[in-house]
């Protein structure tokens, strides 16, 4: 077949993913319009198979429970995950999640949300610690249940997501109407995997939410490795690891968030080789210890937990972010056009070294 | 025809690229594109004397495969800016994204301050197409990889970021065209392997006044206080590597 005269006017998709952040340091809180419109604006990195937004200092006034958010795709299979939620919890509030019909958005999945605190006498799991027994609780809903799924269990934070542009996703979760000082949002290009409600992003465990534009090749190493530590991917998306990754490493492991970029991201040898010796030491621990922790293949990643706001880069930058400042907020974005088309006037605009977080802190 | 001045303001990136369209082949020569947001694709392959002026963020890959036209950002740019750009000139009065230049093979992208990963990977030059890409600020990794031709010349001198060295990891990885200049000098773990700099000779400085005076003149700089340093060049170790790879020698 012979290529059209002027073959190049015709039309032709070419995307990414999307992925935009805002942290208000002194936690002054931000509309949900905000992130929506900094997402539209790079809506053609989607393509309508995945969108998704976390949000920090949504429910203030139960800010001391876990906010369960769950999607299922069947009444019986969120019966069996409710039955479970009680049998684990004290409930203390549960609605149906609120949305609003759109166009956009075609066949949902059922979605509930409780306010829970752990139960005073455990059914099981009696020895760990509370936040482990949250998330062997939500894994064994994930796997167990036939169907419906835990998308969100942090506290005073939630995730939103599912399969449409995020204009639409923010759309039917009412998005407008939430305030946080902590918004990251995703634009879904899939790639590897399936395009369905449970794999779009943000993915999130306790108060970890993160968001990723890349692929992360190490998938298969990376969630043997967590299923030895007790987390079970469920969610047939590789970005689910690096949720887990981040709650063993920085968690319960100890970590700093700049240690656990230094196993995702680590520094290539031969720039181990130029180290001082103690640096060598620990960087060589680093990588026998953690390797199978290593993200392999290109990353842009943006983490919330709360306190913090995280950027990072695949140590060979094969995805673009940029960060922006303007006044107490700090922007992590795909692309500048999308900070711009939020806020004008920026002081500060850089593009981060790869394999170089830029971590932004609360201050109140 | 007098200027066309096109508000982007909300426009889609394909109602803007169409009305430009338009316009170009109803004559005109001249456009001024007010608050551009991320649109895509400004000025791709369109041939022949135009000139742009963009204020705001144009989107990724302004100045594709374009032949001709000469385009002024005031503000910074993303990713992909000139990719396989023929002919023009593209000049960025603020920062750049990732991959400029890539595999270009004519023309001129001047930008004030720092640039992305992987910038001029991929030039090529033939005969009289000989690109340059002109860089104020420090460069990330891979810059020039894989060069075939064209000339690279980094500055360093107008950066946002102090840490940082002038360029990343890797410089002209695997190049066996072309040349990349940077003044002052870059320390040899950024080179890619087996790559060497030596000092710049009269012919490079030639080559080099011509791009920074017109560097300077466009950013209203002074251009002697620019040249009054010393430059490397950076050159290749291998021509046509896989030259007798299908054929004998």
């Amino acid at each position: 077949m012979k290529a059209p005269l002027r073959y190049y006017d015709y039309e032709k998709d070419i995307s990414g993913c999307g992925i935009f952040g805002v942290i208000d340091k002194k936690r002054g809180l931000i509309k949900g319009d905000m992130p929506i419109a900094a997402m539209t604006c790079m809506h053609d990195r989607g393509n309508g198979l995945g969108g998704g937004f976390a949000a920090y200092g949504i429910y203030p006034e139960l800010a001391d429970l876990y906010a369960f958010h769950v999607m299922s795709s069947s009444q019986s299979a969120l019966d069996r995950a409710e039955e479970m939620i009680k049998a684990h919890f004290e409930v203390h509030e549960s609605q149906p999640m609120p949305t609003r019909k759109t166009l956009a958005i075609k066949n949902p999945p059922l979605m509930w949300r409780y306010f829970l605190s752990v139960k005073e006498t455990r059914p099981r799991w009696k020895s760990l610690g509370e936040e482990d027994y949250v998330v062997a609780t939500l894994m064994d809903i994930n796997k167990t249940s036939g169907g419906a799924y835990v998308f969100s269990s942090g506290k005073n934070m939630g995730a939103f997501k599912g399969v449409g542009f995020p204009e639409d996703i923010a759309e039917f979760f009412r998005l407008d109407e939430y305030c946080a000082y902590i918004w990251t949002g995703h634009n879904r290009f899939p790639t590897n995997t399936p395009g369905w409600w449970g794999g779009a992003h943000p993915f999130t465990l306790l108060n970890w939410s993160i968001v990723h534009n890349g692929e992360i090749s190490s998938y298969g190493i990376n969630r043997r490795y967590l299923c030895m530590h007790d987390y079970e991917c469920t969610l047939m998306t590789d970005t689910e690891v690096v949720a887990y990754l981040l709650d063993l490493l920085i968690r319960k492991h100890g970590l700093s968030r700049r240690m656990a970029s230094w196993v995702f991201a680590p520094p290539f040898w031969d720039e181990i080789e130029r180290m001082s010796e103690e640096d060598k030491k620990t960087f060589t621990a680093l990588r026998m210890v953690y390797g199978p922790a290593m993200l392999n293949g290109p990353f842009a990643i943006l983490v919330g937990d709360g306190k913090s706001l995280m950027g990072l880069n695949d140590r060979i930058k094969l995805r673009p972010l940029l960060v922006a400042e303007s006044g107490d907020r700090v922007f992590m974005s795909s692309e500048e056009s999308a900070v711009r088309d939020v806020c004008p006037e920026l002081d500060k605009v850089w593009m981060p070294k790869a394999g170089e977080p830029v971590i932004v802190e609360l201050e109140a | 025809m007098e200027k066309l001045t096109l508000d982007a303001g909300g426009v889609y990136y394909r109602q803007l690229n169409e009305r430009i369209r338009e316009a170009v082949a109803g004559g005109h020569t001249d456009f001024e594109l007010i608050n551009v947001r991320g649109q895509r694709y400004i000025a791709d392959a369109l041939d022949g004397d135009l000139r742009f002026h963009i204020r705001g963020v144009p989107g990724q890959d302004l100045g594709a495969f374009m032949r001709g036209p000469k385009i002024l950002v005031t503000g910074n740019a993303q990713d992909g800016v000139g990719n396989t750009m023929d002919d023009g000139e593209i000049v960025v009065d603020g920062l750049a994204g990732d991959v400029l230049g890539y595999a270009m093979r004519g023309g001129r992208i001047m930008v004030r301050g720092d640039v992305g990963y992987r910038v001029g990977i991929h030039m090529k030059a033939y005969k009289e197409k000989v690109p340059v890409v002109v860089i104020g600020g420090k460069a990330g990794d891979f810059l020039g990889e894989y060069m075939a031709g064209g000339a690279i010349v980094l500055l360093g001198m107008f950066s946002g970021n102090a840490s940082a060295p002038i360029a990343g990891r890797s410089l002209g990885t695997g190049m066996h065209g072309g040349v990349i200049y940077v003044r002052g000098g870059v320390p040899a773990e950024q080179l890619g392997p087996h790559l060497k700099t030596e000092a710049a000779g009269d012919e490079d400085r030639a080559l080099l006044s011509k791009h920074v005076t017109a560097f300077a003149e466009a950013f209203g700089l002074d251009a002697k206080a620019i040249l009054d340093a010393p430059f490397v060049r950076v050159k290749p170790f291998s021509h046509r590597p896989y030259g007798n790879l299908y054929v004998a020698a």
